[in-house]
């Protein structure tokens, strides 16, 4: 053991991120970067603020799906606590900027970074697991951390935060931080697209990709498993990680219920589920039809109290009927869609 | 000729069943190695020593010089070590392609995506398998399913290739087919120990034989040598006129 190892290959090189054969299937990304956009742009058409309060909360949405695919979708992982990277991002920003008196800049970097290292804590622990045991830790890992911060003071323990209002001046009072806030958030979707494009399509995603399918077998090839998921993970994390600061930050007070709740999760896993896991149109369209499905529920007198059952009835439908999920059924009944849809 | 492979007193316990016992045996470059035996003589648990799956508890494993004992199995294979599976493992939902540009992108050579795809196309073609290259891996038959194994192990362009029984459920048609393809990857300079239960294709094909029973090394020589040898007819063979038979090839 103790014997120097001659110079392996180098297991991920930058240049692996790029995108094989540029350009072939363009559709690939410009489809799903046309839909989030065309979602962004439509509330600024309208000019209601209802609307775009609606699609705050789809594009949040959307980043959420698109992120926990890359380990969920790529790697075949369900992570059931994501929205642990949600909340640990939504806290780091918040008390930057609350307590700190730090701008939203590097209240967004801090969440990032955070949530990013926080995946690559949890990845290194316990990405050695498999299947179930690995879903059950991670939802311990939300507990744990939600247990930590209720009774971290610094964070304000079980009551929260706050913001105090004057914060919201420089950035030209609170309608425009509401209005400068949503592009931000355009761009972290957009942002999201072009992450889990590059990803998919990359040898990195490649041996994700591989050790979906066969984790033994991806080794005896070679893929280097514990480092690989490790970084998946991470890539992950980051961007709900942002998303979080962001929310929080708009939203002017924080609270461990809020920032951890579990259901979040798992609404995220039944949107790449119902969307296609594994591709990267699939989270988009996934997460756009479940937000649409759920303010069907909530305005719904009769329905508004069963809307996480629905949610649950239509997981274990997916699960059972598509588990492909849409994109990934039709992918694979219709071979030449895949041209245009990833 | 120099040695590629060094096995020495390699034992493999679980619990109290002894898988592999002391063996030991040397593999030269460009040799084609048979690995006989009847079933679960620790054939397979030899291989899973050799390329990383298990960590032998006594001995030591040298390949190109280095003592690889306890690496992992994605060392091995970036080290230039690949292997095919009894029980073939493709990866599913993926296309053919895909499956042996993974081999390519994260073998020995490492290559990038777009080189990964070339060499792909090459050995898929050298393996008959070109009809196929877009077609989900879970959607061949189990004849190509082998080629797909075996076309992935290439694809990492290996110095050392372990075959595990890759003619096992072949048709005659096929089988022939198949030596003929093993002996054209030796021709290309690679290495080969296989695994094997069709014993006339492995009399033909192998330059040497060893002979494994109970997790013991109990012969090893020339096809020649281990067709008459009493041990392995008496282990293994069992009628000691099928040895003039496996010889000339009926």
């Amino acid at each position: 053991m103790s014997q120097r190892k001659p110079p392996l290959p180098p297991a991920f090189r930058l240049a692996d991120f790029k995108p094989a054969l540029p350009g072939r299937y363009w559709a690939n990304w410009a489809l799903p970067l046309l839909v989030v956009l065309g979602l962004g742009i439509f509330p600024l058409l309208t000019g209601k603020d209802v609307h775009r309060e609606t699609m705050f909360t789809l594009l949040r949405a959307v980043v959420m799906a698109l992120s926990l695919n890359i380990i969920l979708g790529y790697t075949g992982y369900v992570s059931f606590g994501h929205v642990v990277f949600f909340g640990l991002g939504g806290y780091v920003g918040f008390y930057l900027v609350a307590v700190q008196g730090r701008s939203l800049w590097e209240a967004l970097l801090a969440g990032g970074l955070a949530a990013g290292l926080l995946a690559w804590l949890i990845g290194i622990g316990i990405l050695r697991l498999r299947g179930a045991y690995f879903a059950l830790v991670t939802i311990g890992v939300n507990e744990a951390v939600k247990a930590f911060i209720q009774n971290f003071d610094p964070f304000g323990g079980p009551l929260g935060l706050t913001m105090n209002f004057s914060v919201y001046q420089a950035y030209g009072g609170p309608r425009a931080m509401l209005q400068m806030t949503y592009y931000i958030l355009v761009v972290l979707a957009v942002a999201a697209v072009l992450l889990a494009y590059a990803v998919r399509t990359s040898k990195f995603g490649l041996g994700l990709l591989s050790i979906r399918e066969d984790e033994d077998a991806a080794e005896v090839m070679g893929v280097v498993t514990p480092r690989a998921k490790t970084w998946a993970f991470v890539l992950s994390a980051i961007l709900p990680g942002m998303v979080g600061a962001l929310f929080f930050f708009r939203n002017g007070s924080i609270e461990p219920h809020e920032a951890f709740p579990l259901h979040l999760s798992i609404e995220a896993i039944v949107m790449v589920m119902l969307g296609g896991q594994g591709t990267v149109l699939g989270p988009v369209l996934g997460a756009a039809g479940y937000q649409a499905m759920r303010a069907f529920l909530l305005t719904n007198r009769a329905l508004k109290d069963y809307q996480l059952t629905v949610s649950g009835a239509l997981l274990l439908l997916i699960v059972l009927f598509i588990p492909a999920g849409l994109i990934g059924w039709l992918r694979r009944r219709f071979p030449a869609s895949r041209r245009v849809l990833l | 000729m120099t040695v590629l492979l060094r096995v020495e007193h390699v034992t493999k316990r679980f619990g109290g069943l002894v898988a592999v016992n002391d063996v030991s045996f040397e593999l030269h470059e460009g040799e084609i190695l048979g690995l006989i035996g009847p079933n679960g003589a620790g054939k397979t648990t030899l291989f899973n020593c050799i390329n990383g799956v298990y960590t032998p508890e006594e001995g030591h494993i040298y390949f190109q010089g280095q003592d690889i004992t306890g690496w992992k199995p994605y060392d091995v294979a970036r080290f230039g070590m690949a292997r095919t599976h009894q029980i073939v493992r493709p990866l599913a939902d993926l296309t053919v392609r895909e499956n042996v540009m993974v081999g390519a992108a994260f073998g020995a050579k490492a290559l990038g995506l777009v080189e990964a795809a070339v060499v792909a196309d090459e050995v898929i073609e050298f393996l008959g398998l070109a009809e196929r290259a877009d077609m989900l891996a879970g959607s061949l038959n189990v004849a190509q399913k082998k080629r797909l194994e075996l076309a992935r192990a290439l694809a990492a362009q290996p110095k050392l290739l372990l075959l595990d029984e890759v003619l096992a459920g072949l048709n005659p048609a096929e089988i022939a087919e198949m030596v003929e393809t093993v002996k054209a990857i030796r021709r290309r300079g690679i290495t080969i120990i296989m695994i094997e239960h069709v014993m006339h294709a492995i009399m033909n094909v192998s330059d040497r034989i060893i002979v494994l029973d109970f997790g013991q090394l109990i012969a090893e020589g020339t096809p020649q040598e281990i067709a008459n040898h009493p041990k392995v007819i008496e282990a293994y063979l069992g009628d000691p006129k099928l040895a003039e038979r496996l010889m000339s090839g009926e």
